[in-house]
């Protein structure tokens, strides 16, 4: 097995288990070197200056985009917008494109499994708009019954928000299926990337998908950036989001004209230094390549998933084969709240996530108040599921369980 | 390793067997505290006479630390007057906030088994559920 850890300099001073990658990845040297070059050789604040930093500047921080254009296959960079996240994406095309096109008699189905960042926005949007919610409910293991999408979506679907891979179950949805479905009715699909972007290559326009958003650090990048993906017809219809500087052509005491794509949706001073993280995120992935971050995450959750065999009362939530699981491992461990097993897994040193996981209809739709989930990423390895799995089988008999 | 403190041999005691996890008769007051966040969710029963806390019990369901602290805290109040009661409560969240030390714990008694709680900042809301919960009753009744 490769060893990727080394370049990861957070193992250089943490000597623990990390297992929740799903909720941030690690960061490689590469990505906090590309983040220190920018402020020390290219800073100043891109797009306004008439000088040759800012140009500097200006050439990174399109050179990102460029990059991340690239990675997801979209025709034209100004289709990429830059965020903050995941949810600040998801809550622009909500209040751009929800609130000015849909109307009372649209329905918005919404996928059960959503974390709360895919369904709180449209929520607002439905009570504004008069809109109606409909949920997608999954099977138990997150895959969905025969022929469902074709019943659910209708003439009255304006707009459909699922993601890519629930961050419960890690299984790929049918994207490029549900697109098309939509579409034939008139309807946009709204994808949720988040945990599908750090482990597959995505092809927006084999997808066919009309919005897509992801955070840079769950793959790698700086914390403050993330991306949405529109394709172009409809972010030229879109009125911005936020208003102010770098976003307007002319401003006058009455009106404004708003300034070209990408830059309508990019309202004040851009994080350029963690736009140039980023781009070197998504560089050290590439040269990775996909196949090979799947084989070994793929290896590692096979590993897991024997482990987890052996332990007595462990439910593992989804499906039973390693690769529909990006990664992400939810269970529960029959008498042991989540939130036990988290503080004793912590206590030998190992992090994982217990709760609700931001998914409370679908815990609640699983009949569940909360679960533990461990989630890995390229830098794991088997010494790690070792250490994950022996402290695990002991949890019980802690708790004062016979076995 | 904070597992043989964190994990105690009373917490889990009372977790496992609670001595006060049932129904009373003829409460006083019966209020649900939560943590929407964990999913810990308690009903607290109190019957009080006069000003003394007579008997208490409760129902519920969550993480070992959020039902094993209602239950020493019950075991503690039990008999107590409202005043003593509160006093008690105040105690406790001092000790939580990492605020009390040495002899004055001692009147925690066995409650006292949750005082490493103060260094895991996420675990706080579950160790104080039920003393948040019977402080609202008490200045309720």
């Amino acid at each position: 097995m490769k060893d990727y850890k080394k370049d990861f300099p957070l193992f250089d001073h943490y000597n623990g288990i990390y297992l929740d990658s799903a909720a941030t990845a690690q960061r490689p040297a590469v990505v906090l070197e590309a983040i220190t070059r920018f402020y020390q050789e290219e800073n100043a604040n891109p797009l306004r200056g008439l000088y040759d930093l800012s140009t500097l500047a200006t050439e990174r921080y399109a050179s990102a985009r460029k990059t991340v254009q690239h990675f997801i296959g979209a025709d034209k960079s100004h289709e990429i917008i830059f965020t903050r996240n995941t949810t600040e994406s998801l809550n622009l095309v909500a209040y751009s494109y929800g609130l000015s096109r849909l109307k009372p008699g649209d329905e918005i189905l919404v996928s059960i499994a959503e974390h709360h960042s895919n369904l709180l926005p449209w929520r607002m949007v439905a009570r504004k708009t008069g809109a109606t919610i409909r949920y997608l409910e999954c099977n138990a293991d997150g895959s969905w019954p025969q022929d469902y999408f074709e019943k659910m979506i209708t003439d009255k679907t304006a707009l459909i928000a699922i993601a890519q891979v629930s961050n419960v179950f890690g299984r790929t949805n049918p994207i490029e299926k549900i697109a098309r479905l939509a579409h034939e009715k008139g309807a946009v699909i709204v994808v949720d990337a988040a945990q599908s972007a750090p482990h597959q290559k995505i092809d927006v326009k084999a997808l066919d998908i009309d919005f897509l958003a992801f955070s840079g650090h769950k793959l790698g990048g700086p914390m403050g950036i993330g991306v949405l993906y529109g394709k172009e017809e409809h972010l030229q219809e879109m009125p911005p989001f936020l208003r102010g500087g770098e976003m307007i052509e002319y401003v006058t005491r009455d009106s404004q004209t708003w300034a070209e794509l990408p830059h309508k949706f990019e309202a004040g001073t851009v994080n350029a230094s963690d736009a140039a993280g980023l781009e070197a995120a998504i560089h050290y992935l590439t040269s990775i390549g996909f196949d090979a971050v799947s084989a070994h995450e793929k290896e590692l959750t096979d590993y897991t998933m024997e482990g987890m065999r052996d332990i007595y009362g462990l439910k593992l939530i989804g499906s039973d084969r390693a690769e529909e699981h990006s990664g992400i491992l939810t269970f529960t461990l029959d008498g042991v709240h989540p939130h036990d097993i988290a503080s004793i897994l912590d206590a030998d040193g190992i992090a994982i996530r217990a709760g609700h996981h931001c998914a409370g209809p679908l815990m609640q739709y699983m009949g569940v108040m909360s679960t533990a989930r461990a989630s890995l990423y390229l830098y794991n390895d088997k010494k790690d599921i070792e250490g994950f799995i022996k402290s695990l089988s002991e949890i019980r008999r802690k708790m004062g369980y016979d076995k | 390793m904070t597992n043989n403190t964190f994990y105690s041999q009373i917490l889990l005691d009372h977790h496992m067997h609670p001595s006060y996890k049932e129904k009373i008769d003829d409460p006083t007051m019966v209020l649900e505290g939560q943590n929407p966040s964990c999913g810990d969710d308690i009903w607290l029963m109190v019957k009080m006479n006069g000003d003394v806390i007579e008997d208490a019990g409760f129902q519920g369901s969550g993480c070992a630390i959020s039902q094993a602290s209602v239950d020493m805290m019950l075991e503690l109040v039990i008999g107590k007057t409202k005043k003593e009661a509160l006093e008690l409560s105040a105690l406790f969240m001092r000790m939580i906030a990492g605020e009390a030390e040495g002899d004055e714990l001692e009147d925690l008694e066995e409650a006292v088994a949750l005082k490493d709680i103060a260094h895991m900042p996420a675990r706080v809301k579950c160790a104080v559920l039920g003393w948040r919960t019977l402080n609202e009753m008490l200045e309720k009744i």
